[in-house]
């Protein structure tokens, strides 16, 4: 891919140059601010979060990238107000957000549909726990159920489903509140290539139609590339962010960008800052002790 | 066929299972008929039926094969008439058949005396024991168990002294169950409650600590608060695993009925056992130990077709 001429990822056409300046005259919906998490172990304080700061706008797609270890996930959790952060703020539409809550969906990757509960059942869980009636509850949620065309499947079980159906049930589930931002986790990252794909584009898809921001974690290049207006991409030991860039690729996006040079030149930048030249030399640290344990006299002498 | 049937780890066909699982119950029975009727198998004793000239043999009783033999050569040296007998097994191990016919009679024969329970009588007495016994303790220990579970507040305030009085053997109480219950049913649950109880808590804690807490956090993101997290997302997820301990559980209440049984006014099935061992009739025994075991594998066999009904959700139960 190095030797390939590629334009730089900075360089924006006209109409997506257009589009971020209007994007950033929209209203901030999430603000991180000075975002600090320090975790107390036994062997003594580690820094997973070093002083974050970004905001998303207003029914913006930003994507969260980073090397294992970047703290990506601890980020997620803090947003959700799962995991409390050691200073700094996270403000929603301009308030101080305070634990978990439903004007913040969440997508897991490990699905965590309830497994007691028919897919309909499990849509309404959190209708009804805003104080929707039943009834009501019921109407709402197979609209999202069919939204993510699932109607067949509204009265199976979790285990009856695919890993793909699951996770659009976990996103019916969590758009059924109708949150200000919806936050995924690696939420594809179970899934088979072909699934993933197919997922991604129903993900573009709903997210265009509906009112939502959405952050979405992942460790998968092509899938941040493809998916983003913008990629916060985070550093690790300790997790700070490195670069927010700009996807250059235009909007709406298809499956036959994947080989355009905006494309190809984003994620080389990408690749660069995940993986820095030194870590290819850094290989050799790793190295496996090969001999050749092939007979002599073997029938085929060489793979090659 | 056959390295199909001991491949590790792969399921049998449905019938071959049905074929397996009857074949568990055919074998140790067929033991015991090779045992009971193959004289040469075993039979140490020799069931005596004409004593001869020797002074303490009598028609019917069991003499070690020893002694007999010893007994026919003397008769032999000496000219006597020479006892007979048949090869026997001791009195603890009475044949198939008298078992069989043990728990025909005991079922149709009226009690000797009339203060006496007729065998089914006992063993409603005793079914009610282990019921209340059980559904006492299930009616606090679930609750506690479940908060246990889910707060640490509440493990650390009832778990270090249950992990006490676990280890405290339930029979110890009976004297004290009588000196406070009086001495009829009430002592006989107490019993069965303390047997139970402390077991199940720690039981039903530990199934509640192992619910998938990313169940709990997304409940949490869809709004649950307190007691919806915990009507909503703890009880429902550890139900099918709760059901499944009852039933383990229940097996163990059995185990204390016999100590319940023996205190105060002795009664039920297992005073019913005792008491035949008592007077040596040993296939009564066996016929009320077959009971007792018939009811425990119905009432978990019905139990177990009951959760399938239940939840419908459990993947495991319903492929079994």
């Amino acid at each position: 891919m190095s030797n390939l001429e590629l334009p730089s990822y900075l360089e924006q056409n006209n109409e997506v140059k257009d589009r971020f300046t209007r994007m950033k005259k929209r209203p901030v919906t999430l603000e991180v601010k000075n975002l600090n998490k320090e975790f107390i172990t036994p062997e003594g304080s580690v820094t997973a979060l070093k002083n974050i700061n970004f905001e998303t706008y207003k029914r913006e797609f930003v994507c969260v990238i980073g090397p294992s270890g970047c703290g990506k996930s601890t980020l997620i959790r803090i947003l959700a107000g799962l995991e409390t952060p050691s200073s700094g703020d996270v403000l929603l539409d301009g308030k101080i957000v305070n634990g978990p809550g439903p004007d913040r969906g969440m997508v897991f990757q490990g699905y965590t549909l309830f497994p007691w509960l028919t897919v309909k059942k499990n849509v309404m869980f959190g209708l009804e726990m805003s104080g929707r009636g039943k009834r009501v509850s019921e109407e709402q949620a197979l609209q999202w159920i069919d939204l993510v065309g699932l109607s067949n499947f509204s009265n199976s079980y979790p285990h009856q489903l695919s890993g793909g159906m699951k996770q659009r049930v976990a996103i019916a589930r969590a758009l059924a509140n109708q949150p200000r931002i919806l936050l995924m986790d690696e939420p594809f990252g179970a899934l088979d290539a072909q699934t993933r794909a197919k997922m991604q584009s129903y993900l573009h898809e709903i997210w265009k139609n509906i009112d939502v921001t959405i952050l979405f974690i992942t460790h998968d290049l092509d899938e941040a590339v493809y998916l983003a207006d913008r990629v916060l991409v985070l550093k690790a030991h300790p997790g700070e962010v490195q670069e927010v860039i700009e996807v250059p690729v235009p909007q709406p996006r298809s499956p036959d960008q994947l080989l355009s040079p905006e494309f190809l030149a984003t994620k080389r930048r990408l690749e660069e800052l995940i993986h820095p030249p030194e870590d290819v030399v850094g290989i050799n640290d790793d190295h496996l002790n090969m001999v050749r344990m092939v007979d002599i006299n073997n029938e085929v002498e060489s793979v090659f | 066929m056959f390295s199909q049937l001991f491949s590790v780890h792969s399921r049998l066909d449905s019938k071959q299972r049905f074929f397996v699982s009857i074949l568990s119950f055919i074998i140790p029975i067929i033991v015991w008929c090779v045992v009971s009727y193959a004289p040469f198998v075993w039979h140490p004793k020799v069931e005596i039926t004409s004593p001869a000239d020797v002074s303490y043999f009598k028609q019917g009783t069991l003499i070690d094969r020893e002694m007999f033999d010893k007994e026919v050569e003397g008769a032999i040296q000496n000219n006597q008439a020479i006892p007979q007998g048949n090869p026997a097994n001791p009195v603890y191990l009475p044949a198939p058949h008298e078992v069989a016919t043990a728990l025909y009679t005991a079922f149709t024969t009226e009690p000797r005396r009339r203060s006496e329970k007729w065998l089914h009588e006992s063993l409603w007495d005793s079914i009610q024991v282990i019921f209340w016994g059980f559904i006492l303790s299930s009616l606090v220990a679930v609750p506690l168990g479940i908060l246990a579970g889910t707060y640490d507040v509440f493990s650390k305030l009832f778990e270090p002294f249950i992990e006490f009085f676990r280890y405290l053997p339930a029979p110890a109480f009976g004297a004290l169950a009588v000196a406070i219950l009086g001495i009829h049913e009430a002592p006989k649950i107490a019993i069965i409650f303390i047997g139970t109880f402390f077991q199940q808590v720690l039981v039903v804690s530990n199934t509640t600590r192992k619910l998938d807490p990313s169940l709990l956090e997304a409940a949490m993101t869809l709004g649950a608060k307190r007691l919806s997290l915990l009507f909503r997302v703890v009880v429902p997820g550890i139900v099918t695993h709760l059901y499944k301990d009852m039933r383990i559980l229940l097996g163990w209440a059995w185990t204390y009925l016999i100590v319940a049984e023996l205190i105060g006014t002795s009664s039920g099935i297992t005073w019913f056992i005792t008491q035949q061992a008592r007077y040596k009739n040993f296939d009564n025994v066996y016929a009320a130990i077959i009971i007792i075991g018939v009811i425990g594998l119905t009432t978990d066999i019905v139990l177990s077709i009951l959760g399938k009904k239940i939840f419908p959700w459990e993947k495991s139960m319903a492929k079994v």
